[in-house]
């Protein structure tokens, strides 16, 4: 319930997160990536208001060779960055170097969570070595990344390890044996259920997962020169993709493991193109308990979380929610399989004439691709599109191309007919179905 | 001019190029309306949406190809086309309260892209527009302005030998001569004429018809004949004093600036401009930015009646010029040269207008500017056989095919219309091409190869997706039966 102060207002939210026992004073956390490459930027990011930062991963010494050129972008429309993507290796600095700095970081900030992403061979002592020297430096929590889908993969780490659901709870368990931390396993994207590997990460003993890592992607082809965009030297490596574009693929995996029976109590911390408080709120809702974000702030900088943390205590301030864990998961039980969606749930498109521009988009997409139930009377030089309400099935779709705010509504009808899903159907031998909307033109 | 300085600010494009980035940004605004109102408003009927797509695609040949396909002159267009009346002013965006797509500079962006891609030899224009094999008639079009320009390319598209007569020294018509070179510069009229040349259109300068060569030697040589000669020279003001140094008639200032002869335009103190049309608008900012300070233009009716565009007159208020309503010209004054002009207070009198006894004043100044519109061709008309002109000296033709009383002639732009828009003029020279080539060929369908360019003639509709309801207007559905 909201806070009341003792003029009966309602007090600031309470934005504190609790991640598998990472606790932070905000859900926004920096993900393991360039923008937690050294102490100077985690600080920074602090500074400007960020909860958590994963520390971008360390591995064994030598450090890692990257190469120049790293980053490509596909900008759709006028949204530069709506799709990211990376072959940058895990961090190349000394490990010593990384150790000092978390160690002086945690040391100033004592409140912010500092977790650290490790990945190293999948060999029990190479594991406990690092995960002891990782937690030396006062860290709150550790990442395995078992996520990274360029280069370390082709090495045997990474999503090499994510993708085998055995390895990812066996080098879990290596790392339970030794860690005193709370440990997150960060899963990849790049298999074709990731409640595999979520069930085993629970399995080896993790105390959270966090998702999505990036997915594999070719960026383009120059067409100029015939390469690959973005690509070392005439040759191009697939890369990490992320960002805007990347979000509701993983809305998705989070909501899956969210509602999976195995792992309904497993905390997550979400990731994948999360930009502003909205993006946020919507991974928390499915069952996030923080989210981390990245190409964002490597396309605005760190301020915008100033903006993240503004708006979701708007929001929550709205919605009477006191505190995160009053939202988080909230809207998860409202992703089901698609056999309990009810067959006799009724909308209709409703065109509203005043705000109409006369654009036809709607027109067109509805009669060229979709179900052929907008029309224009012409007569008179009228312009406005209007819909044929029976033959309407509700797709969406007009709605959705329409730019105007506002101007095409999804109005639900009320059919009079009992609910009905799919299952039941089926149950009922196929009997009990009403049509809603003309199904068959004779 | 004594300066570089003083010449650029003289010829500073009004309307500055898109970069590229600023072009695809605008594009993308553009909501790809489905039978876009634009389309409707363009009279060559441009496929906007579409160009304006290919711009947001990085497809900027393609885009000129769109533009150049319905509009011949669509590169002097998406400068000088009056777009806040037309293409921009039918935007649905304007519906919806917000700024509307700025059609002629993206269309300006890909015109230019594609010109300097001629010029750099990127681009070879001539592959990229179906031309049918040379059918071995002849045409001649007489006139180099938009509308001779664009009937000669079409009509070299559908196979036939085409010779342009120009009596100046460079083609191009108003565009290359009568457009204040802020607004195009005479370079762009000259760029627009490569791609016409690219065709295969012969363009013969300093040749006048009636004085070099006459019509029936015209007749005899060629299968038909396009009359694209536009209007003849400004009006005369018919006041005392009119021959002094000094006094000039709007087109003839204009062309000195355009073909940069300075010097015989000097800036002086004080302009007068008699008239309130867009080309007086053009004559009073050109004079501004010659540099003389003080610009007065002068319109006999108020100026509710001014015939200018409201932008226009827009423009003429931020150069800081003069306005003097109701005030008609009487008398020029001076000895030698211009010292003043004498004008009187007009007013309505049971609908006529008249000057009012005794209401007489003087202007100093030293330059005065006739803009009170253009005359007709009217002596060379009347050498044209058989061809009949309405009592204001306008060439009649049939609205269908631009076909002149003279079976053998066609006509269009100015000389048909009595002076309107690049736009109207390029419009009618792609009629006139199709309605010759149906004349001369009894061709009634239009060759696939053409069949896109010549939708555009009578406004091209997005074909209606096929209704399946009760669409008064629509067709019944087809159905798929097993």
């Amino acid at each position: 319930m909201t806070r009341m102060d003792k003029n009966g207002k309602k007090s600031a939210p309470d934005l504190t997160a609790d991640c598998g026992g990472i606790k932070s004073p905000n859900p926004f956390w920096l993900a393991s990536a360039p923008p937690t490459n050294s102490g100077e930027q985690v600080m920074r990011a602090f500074d400007h208001g960020w909860g958590g930062a994963v520390w971008k991963t360390l591995g064994e010494d030598p450090a890692v060779i990257n190469t120049t050129s790293r980053y490509g972008a596909i900008d759709i429309g006028g949204q530069k960055m709506a799709g990211f993507n990376n072959i940058e290796l895990i961090t190349d600095r000394p490990l010593e170097d990384n150790l000092r700095e978390i160690r002086e970081v945690k040391k100033r900030y004592p409140k912010h969570a500092v977790i650290v992403s490790l990945m190293v061979p999948c060999e029990r002592k190479s594991w406990h070595d690092i995960v002891k020297r990782a937690e030396d430096t006062g860290c709150d929590g550790l990442e395995l990344n078992f996520g990274c889908p360029h280069g370390m993969s082709e090495r045997g780490m990474g999503a090499a390890v994510g993708q085998v659901p055995e390895y990812v709870q066996m080098v879990t368990e290596y790392v339970k044996e030794a860690a005193r931390t709370p440990v997150l396993v960060k899963l990849t994207p790049n298999v074709a259920d990731a409640r595999y590997a979520a069930r085993a990460a629970q399995k080896g003993g993790a105390d959270g997962v966090s998702l999505i890592n990036t997915i594999n992607s070719i960026m383009g082809v120059d067409l100029k020169s015939l390469v690959p965009k973005f690509a070392v030297g005439g040759k191009a490596a697939h890369g990490g993709y992320c960002g805007p574009a990347v979000k509701p693929i993983a809305l998705h995996m989070v909501s899956s493991i969210r509602a999976d029976a195995e792992c309904r109590n497993l905390p997550i911390s979400g990731i994948g193109g999360v930009s502003n408080w909205s993006d946020a709120a919507e991974f928390m809702l499915l069952g996030a308990s923080s989210v981390q974000v990245c190409t964002a702030v490597m396309h605005y900088g760190f301020r915008i979380v100033e903006e993240m943390i503004d708006g979701l205590s708007h929001w929550m301030r709205e919605r009477n929610f006191s505190k995160v864990s009053d939202f988080v998961g909230l809207s998860a039980a409202n992703v089901v399989d698609w056999k309990k969606l009810n067959l006799h749930h009724k909308t209709v498109a409703k065109i509203h004439p005043d705000a109409c521009i006369q654009c036809q988009l709607c027109y067109v997409a509805c009669n060229d691709t979709a179900h052929q139930c907008i029309a224009v009377d012409r007569a008179g030089g009228n312009r406005v599109p209007h819909v044929i309400e029976e033959d309407c099935v509700g797709c969406n779709l007009c709605a959705i191309v329409c730019p105007v705010e506002g101007c095409i509504t999804m109005e639900p009808v009320a059919t009079g007919h009992p609910e009905l899903t799919w299952e039941e159907y089926m149950a009922k031998g196929m009997k009990g179905y009403r049509e809603v909307y003309k199904r068959f033109h004779g | 001019m004594t300066s570089k300085n003083a010449e650029s600010i003289l010829i500073k494009e009004l309307t500055p190029a898109m970069k590229a980035e600023e072009a695809r940004v605008e594009a993308q605004r553009c909501l790809y309306c489905y039978d876009a109102p634009c389309i409707q408003a363009c009279p060559t009927h441009i496929d906007i949406p579409k160009f304006i797509r290919q711009i947001s695609t990085r497809n900027l040949t393609g885009s000129a190809v769109t533009i150049l396909e319905a509009n011949a002159m669509g590169h002097s267009c998406a400068r000088v086309c009056p777009v806040e009346a037309l293409c921009e002013g039918a935007c649905v965006y304007l519906g919806w309260h917000e700024k509307p797509i700025e059609i002629a500079r993206l269309q300006r962006a890909a015109t230019d892209d594609f010109n300097q891609g001629i010029s750099a030899s990127r681009i070879d224009a001539a592959p990229l527009f179906s031309r049918s094999p040379l059918n071995g008639k002849k045409a001649a079009v007489v006139g180099s302005g938009p509308a001779g320009l664009s009937c000669a390319l079409y009509l070299a598209r559908l196979g036939y030998g085409v010779t342009v007569f120009e009596k100046r020294d460079k083609p191009g018509g108003l565009n290359t001569y009568g457009i204040a070179e802020y607004k195009m510069a005479q370079a762009t009229a000259l760029d627009e004429v490569r791609l016409v040349r690219a065709m295969g259109v012969e363009i013969k300068t300093r040749v006048a018809v009636g004085r070099d060569i006459s019509p029936k030697a015209l007749e005899a040589q060629f299968d038909a004949v396009f009359i694209g000669v536009g209007l003849a020279g400004t009006h005369r003001l018919n006041v005392p004093g009119e021959d002094l140094a000094g006094v000039f008639d709007a087109l003839t200032f204009i062309r000195h600036i355009k073909d940069r002869e300075y010097s015989r335009i000097p800036p002086g103190k004080t302009t007068v401009v008699i008239g309130a049309g867009n080309t007086a608008i053009d004559a009073v900012t050109q004079a501004k930015r010659t540099g003389t300070p003080r610009v007065i233009m002068a319109y006999r009716r108020g100026q509710k009646e001014m015939p200018a565009y409201a932008y226009e007159f827009e423009l003429a208020k931020k150069d800081e010029i003069e306005f003097l309503w109701n005030a008609a010209p009487v008398r020029i004054l001076g000895r030698k040269k211009v010292e003043g002009v004498e004008l009187a207070r007009t007013e309505r009198k049971g609908g006529a207008l008249r000057l009012i006894p005794g209401s007489e004043f003087s202007v100093a100044c030293d330059r005065v500017i006739g803009a009170i519109g253009q005359s007709k061709h009217a002596a060379f008309l009347k050498t044209l056989p058989a061809i009949e002109l309405d009592g204001s000296g306008k060439i009649k033709v049939d609205p269908k095919t631009l076909r002149t009383t003279n079976p053998k002639y066609f006509a269009g732009g100015d000389a048909i219309n009595g002076g309107r828009e690049v736009v109207n003029a390029a419009a009618d020279g792609k009629r006139a091409a199709w309605g010759m080539h149906q004349a001369l060929t009894g061709q009634k369908t239009p060759p696939s190869e053409h069949e896109y360019w010549i939708s555009t003639i009578e406004g091209r509709l997005v074909s209606p997706p096929k209704d399946f309801h009760n669409d008064p207007h629509g067709q019944k559905r087809q159905k798929i039966r097993a």
